[in-house]
């Protein structure tokens, strides 16, 4: 079973658990008699269906070795370290953004991507993250007129 | 005539002094974002159609319209300078141009795809003026039956024609579709697939799973990826041409130009088709064919030339029918929703005044393109020097400005990250992403026309295959996805 490609075929049964959530979903539409012949449930079962169906395809081909990725990608090193600070900083803006406003939580989400991305110099992102932050702030929240809640522990609310 | 009335009008309101600033303000934009590599028109119109709130319609279009073409000119100064695509569209770009300007060649490779996007942009806007009226005259006449035939054309087209896989690109659609149908539907009133959280009740925002695939995905995907830097080619003051380039230019153009229309107005929208045969059709006319895979400048030309003319067919379908067959196309096509305008064949005699301004200021802002393009290159340029980290770090704090503006919720937040989840297994795995964006937009258009039609033939099914149009479109659509497997097949076989 060398043929065997593991990353494709965890991906195509995750497209099968999706099509199987969303058929599950579907059936707990309740659909009035009035609607039956082509209720709301009509296209989320043929969506659903064809998650499935595909899925299926995709998994044999995985396990045929038909699949073809990019062969460089399977071989290409997987850089976990940025990808987890860049994770870090997406946990952090989501979690301080409504406690503590828009510009922190980005400013944090600038370092932390800067760092993911292979930047030694922290102090230097921090400002720069600062400076865009509040210029995106104010340019969306007064030139457009975008509410994006608060910008600095509820200031300019 | 008729048409160049309702053009000349067009133009009284593109000329507006507000509506050249809002074109100006696109063009420039867009020429930016085009540069940067990972940032894409669908993108930034995403972030942007937020002020569908706080400008008018024409104003908006013209800004978006704006975006759009300037996109088209700034990804070939990347292809050129960086040798790193943009899009698929400017693949074939970078072949040629890239080996120019490690010659040297830099200025006229880029003066020649700023030229020739010119020329393609004015003649696929030519083409654009007068195709879409009489293509409208003949939409008035399609049933909901029709219609959603013509839909799965265009479901067909984009997951199964374009992109290395069927399988793949079909796996997509599905999965937009289904993002499409999150939400409160609007026949009956039930909630589908809301998992009881009230904020899902209006459907998944396009902002979300726009930037979710595009922004967030590509990042995840780059720093997930070991960082090699890409060294940009220097290019000393601007863009310019000898007499040999401009004799070598401008039939490449012109063929470019009428190739790449039609590709982009048939719902099998996308540029990397005709820019493909664009490509090969130069190097067998050429008369220097050595010279391709060292620099030719034909093959900058040419294809520049059809990429930008699809761009221009693409806008066909979706101002005449309302089919957008690109994801710049759908999103555009959500900003309509967003104003409650319907977008369809009505929408010509319903909104003259924003189509007419809109086509009209398309020609404006070519012109405007040209004159940012060539004097400007070196400046463009510039752009891409800006270090990765800072890039990708703005991009991000961007997207989430855009996600959290739209109802103050981290739950909008936690979407977009998972949808940009599911955009880095998409990129890691060679999934295309615009039939995800395309499905979650045009699906519950889709939806509407067959309930419509079910309704109008007392729930018989066959009404699909009974009528005419209907049953062509739908044999196409069978075509289209049987064709490229059989040839596919083929080609195995014979290996």
């Amino acid at each position: 079973m060398d043929r065997l490609r593991k990353p494709e075929a965890c991906l195509a049964l995750g497209v099968i658990a999706l099509g199987l959530l969303a058929l599950y979903e579907t059936t707990q539409i309740p659909v009035s008699p009035m609607y039956a012949q082509v209720g709301p449930t009509a296209v989320a079962y043929l969506a659903s269906a064809l998650l499935i169906g595909l899925g299926a395809l995709l998994l044999v081909q995985s396990v045929s070795g038909r699949w073809v990725s990019d062969p460089e990608e399977s071989a290409t090193e997987f850089d976990l370290r940025g990808l987890g600070w860049l994770l870090l900083g997406l946990v952090l803006n989501v979690g301080l953004i409504d406690p503590l406003g828009f510009i922190p939580a980005s400013l944090l989400l600038f370092a932390c991507t800067a760092r993911a991305f292979g930047s030694r110099r922290p102090v230097r992102d921090v400002l720069i993250g600062l400076a865009l932050s509040a210029i995106a702030y104010f340019g969306f929240a007064e030139l457009l007129g975008i509410n994006i809640g608060a910008g600095l522990l509820g200031i300019g609310e | 005539m008729e048409t160049l009335d309702l053009l000349a009008n067009g133009f009284a309101v593109a000329l507006q002094p507000m509506n050249l600033l809002w074109a100006l303000v696109g063009v420039t934009l867009g020429t930016a974002i085009g540069v940067l590599p990972g940032l894409g028109p669908a993108l930034t119109i995403a972030l942007l159609l937020p002020i569908t709130f706080s400008v008018p319609p024409t104003a908006a279009f013209i800004l978006f319209a704006g975006i759009y073409y300037g996109a088209m000119y700034g990804g070939s100064t990347t292809s050129i300078l960086l040798n790193t695509p943009g899009e698929s569209a400017t693949i074939v770009t970078a072949l040629e141009g890239n080996k120019m300007a490690k010659k040297g060649r830099a200025a006229s490779a880029l003066a020649t795809a700023a030229i020739g996007s010119f020329v393609a942009g004015t003649i696929g806007t030519l083409g654009l003026t007068f195709v879409a009226p009489p293509l409208v005259e003949f939409a008035l006449k399609f049933g909901p039956a029709d219609y959603f035939s013509l839909m799965v054309v265009a479901f067909v087209a984009v997951s199964a024609v374009l992109g290395s896989s069927t399988l793949r690109g079909l796996t997509a659609l599905s999965f937009g579709i289904l993002l499409g149908l999150v939400g409160i539907d609007l026949q009956t009133g039930q909630a589908r697939f809301t998992f009881g959280l009230p904020e899902l009740l209006d459907g998944i925002n396009v902002i979300v799973v726009a930037v979710g695939l595009f922004a967030v995905g590509e990042t995840l995907y780059l720093a997930a990826r070991p960082k090699t830097g890409a060294s940009v080619i220097k290019l000393q003051g601007r863009a310019w041409m000898t007499k040999e380039d401009w004799q070598r230019s401008w039939k490449p153009w012109l063929r470019g130009s009428f190739l790449g229309f039609p590709f982009g107005a048939l719902p099998a929208g996308g540029a990397e088709v005709p820019t493909f045969v664009s490509y090969f059709l130069e190097k067998k006319l050429s008369k220097k064919p050595e010279e391709f895979g060292h620099g030719a400048i034909e093959g900058v030309a040419g294809p520049e030339a059809a990429n930008n003319a699809s761009a221009a067919g693409v806008l066909v379908p979706m101002l005449a029918l309302g089919l957008p067959t690109s994801a710049t196309a759908a999103i555009m096509l959500s900003a309509f929703q967003s104003y409650g305008i319907n977008p369809g064949p009505l929408l010509l005699q319903n909104q003259p005044e924003l189509v007419w301004g809109l086509i009209a200021s398309l020609y404006v802002g070519n012109v405007m393109l040209l004159v940012l393009n060539l004097p400007l290159a070196g400046l463009w340029a510039k752009i891409l020097t800006i270090p990765a980290p800072w890039l990708y770090s703005g991009i991000l704090v961007f997207a989430t400005i855009g996600t959290y503006g739209i109802s103050q919720s981290w739950i909008d937040l936690v979407l977009l990250y998972l949808i940009g989840g599911v955009g880095y297994l998409m990129r890691r795995f060679d999934f295309p992403t615009a039939p995800a964006v395309i499905g979650m937009i045009l699906g519950p258009f889709a939806e509407q026309e067959f309930r419509r039609a079910m309704t109008i033939s007392a729930g018989d099914m066959t009404t699909f295959v009974t009528r005419p149009l209907s049953l062509t479109l739908l044999i196409i659509a069978v075509l289209l996805l049987v064709v490229p497997l059989l040839l596919r097949l083929r080609t195995r076989k014979a290996r």
